[in-house]
């Protein structure tokens, strides 16, 4: 979803192809036009079958205040939730590919980056039971620590949860969940870095650590961005994780992050209620679905827009 | 402030691999010395351990002695970053920082070592490195638009002036014309010419015309079989080597007849 590539552009000569060639660009643009209606398809189902929650009176949606109070807590849960997993996982995850790339000794770096990237491999429902059952009683005493002493703060307005499902516990679950993949790619565009590059740095006298701040981190910035919107693109659909791990409030919306009253998130709460939605019930969740279609969707073209802004400045 | 540079018995390693073996030279300030021979000799690989860029390759080390002003360069307490600061380089591709303004680049050596300078006299260095690099009209205008987006030789010279803005005492060049065409070479050698009044030149070039036109002293470099180390063969005067050589192997070479 995130890198849709361009469908291949018509020839402006033809010349005479052989059989195989055709075949091939017959295929390859096949495959890409399929890809367009897929998207197109999906995105068609969710809009038809958002439409009865939409028109219908609000009564009758789960919730009882209409379309706009059932989805609006769900999508703020959903960004909040994503947002803390960046803002935790993206600065480990580029010292993780400084590190392995620049600091640690070959035989260091080389395991370490396996195990990293093994943590894509956990699937999420284990990243779940490992949340609910050892990282959120590990934490309660921190969120407590946090309640007394933070507590002026909005974030840490308490009362702090006694079982530790909260909001932060989920974003931290998340984090964890989309390390590897950011790290992989930061890893990745670091190790790419030209060592023209480099050496211009370092023949100028700089530090290793100004070497990366001249050379590696602008060269590597698009990359590191894209490795983040993946990353956070995992991090708004996830859903068994979150499901299992946040103790959940319905129509909540708090930056309260401690507190064991939190509102759900759109995959999370179409995971729990779809078995048991009826009616207008099931359109009000597809048109939750929509809603986190239309963020994704948003957060990758901000992503491309944002990799773009200084494309003269880069090669 | 240009200095000298007394290298003695150096050997240079790649690992396990001798890549140069035993050079003793001396490198006299404010002049041109130019290293020549042909391809894979060591020539660049010597020039790279005068400022420590050698070691920057993983399990690359050098044996000997460099000593500059009486100064032990690969002395236990001499930095690296610090050795790097006083013998600037300039490489055979041009390298920019690409995400980087022409201002920036000019100014970025500047810049490091957490150094605060008043943005008055960033500009002024900023102008007088590219004037001394012969780059100031053709940029002064457009300061702020991208170092990659200039012509080769135009870049080379950005790189010039980024070198010389941290005054140096020694600049370093490793074929620095080899990717530019006649007339941003001419440049080039014409700046180093004026640049040799200030700092001590060391190039590396594979253009003997080049070395003959620009240069004091040649050295002569040249390896006696594959995977054999390469050897200082011949170190004279530039007129000498170019005339009357003392060894074979650099009239060889010079009149073209290697082998």
């Amino acid at each position: 979803m995130t890198a849709t590539s361009a469908p291949a552009q018509p020839p402006t000569r033809r010349p005479v192809r052989s059989l195989g060639d055709r075949l091939f660009a017959g295929s390859a643009t096949g495959a890409g036009i399929l890809i367009l209606l897929l998207l197109a398809g999906v995105a068609a189902f969710l809009v038809v079958q958002s439409v009865p929650a939409v028109t219908a009176p609000a009564d009758s949606i789960p919730g009882g205040e209409g379309i706009v109070a059932y989805v609006w807590p769900l999508v703020f849960g959903t960004l909040l939730a994503a947002v803390i997993a960046l803002l935790v996982a993206t600065p480990l995850a580029i010292g993780i590919a400084l590190f392995t790339t620049y600091y640690a000794p070959r035989r260091v770096a080389q395991p370490l980056g396996y195990l990293v990237d093994l943590l894509a491999a956990i699937p999420s429902v284990v990243y779940g039971f490992w949340g609910i059952a050892w990282l959120a009683p590990h934490l309660v005493p921190s969120y407590r620590w946090l309640d007394e002493h933070a507590g002026w703060l909005p974030f840490f307005a308490g009362p702090a949860s006694a079982t530790g499902r909260t909001m932060l516990t989920a974003g931290l679950v998340l984090a964890i969940m989309i390390l590897p993949i950011i790290s992989a790619i930061s890893r990745e565009v670091f190790s790419q870095v030209p060592s023209l590059h480099r050496e211009a740095a370092l023949a100028l006298g700089a530090t290793r650590w100004e070497m990366i701040r001249m050379a590696v981190l602008p060269y590597g910035r698009s990359g590191v961005i894209g490795g983040a919107m993946l990353g956070l693109g995992r991090a708004l659909g996830e859903t068994l994780a979150v499901a299992l791990v946040l103790s959940v409030t319905s129509g909540l919306v708090t930056v309260n992050l401690i507190s064991s009253s939190n509102p759900a998130t759109i995959a999370a709460n179409i995971a729990l209620n779809f078995p048991e939605a009826t009616g207008i019930g099931v359109n009000a969740l597809i048109a939750s679905g929509l809603a986190l279609f239309v963020i994704t969707f948003a957060v990758n073209l901000l992503a491309r827009a944002v990799v773009n802004r200084r494309a003269e400045f880069s090669e | 402030m240009a200095k000298r540079i007394d290298v003695s018995d150096l050997d240079i390693y790649y690992g396990d691999f001798l890549a140069v073996q035993d050079v003793t030279v001396s490198i006299e300030p404010r002049s041109i010395t130019a290293l020549i021979g042909p391809s894979g000799c060591g020539k660049s690989t010597f020039l790279r351990s005068l400022n420590r860029m050698h070691e920057v390759i993983p399990g690359a080390r050098v044996e000997g002695k460099v000593v500059m002003d009486g100064v032990d360069l690969y002395g236990v307490d001499t930095d690296p970053v610090a050795v790097r600061r006083q013998i600037g380089m300039v490489f055979q591709r041009p390298n920019p920082f690409p995400t980087m303004s022409i201002y920036d680049n000019v100014v970025a050596g500047v810049r490091l070592n957490g150094k605060r300078v008043k943005k008055a006299d960033l500009d002024a260095l900023a102008e007088r490195s590219l004037r001394g690099a012969n780059l100031w009209d053709e940029v002064k205008d457009r300061l702020d638009r991208p170092g990659a987006g200039l012509s080769g030789g135009q870049q080379q010279r950005l790189c010039i002036a980024r070198a010389i803005a941290v005054e140096p005492d020694v600049l370093l060049m490793d074929e620095p014309c080899s990717a530019l065409d006649p007339i941003s070479t001419l440049a080039i050698e014409d700046l180093m010419t004026e640049l040799k009044e200030r700092f001590t030149i060391v190039i590396v070039t594979h253009n003997m015309q080049q070395a003959a036109r620009v240069s004091e002293h040649t050295g002569f470099f040249n390896l006696s079989g594959v995977g054999q180390p390469g050897r200082l063969i011949e170190f004279n005067p530039t007129e000498k080597i170019f005339s009357n050589p003392d060894e074979k192997a650099t009239e060889d070479y010079i009149s073209g007849r290697f082998g």
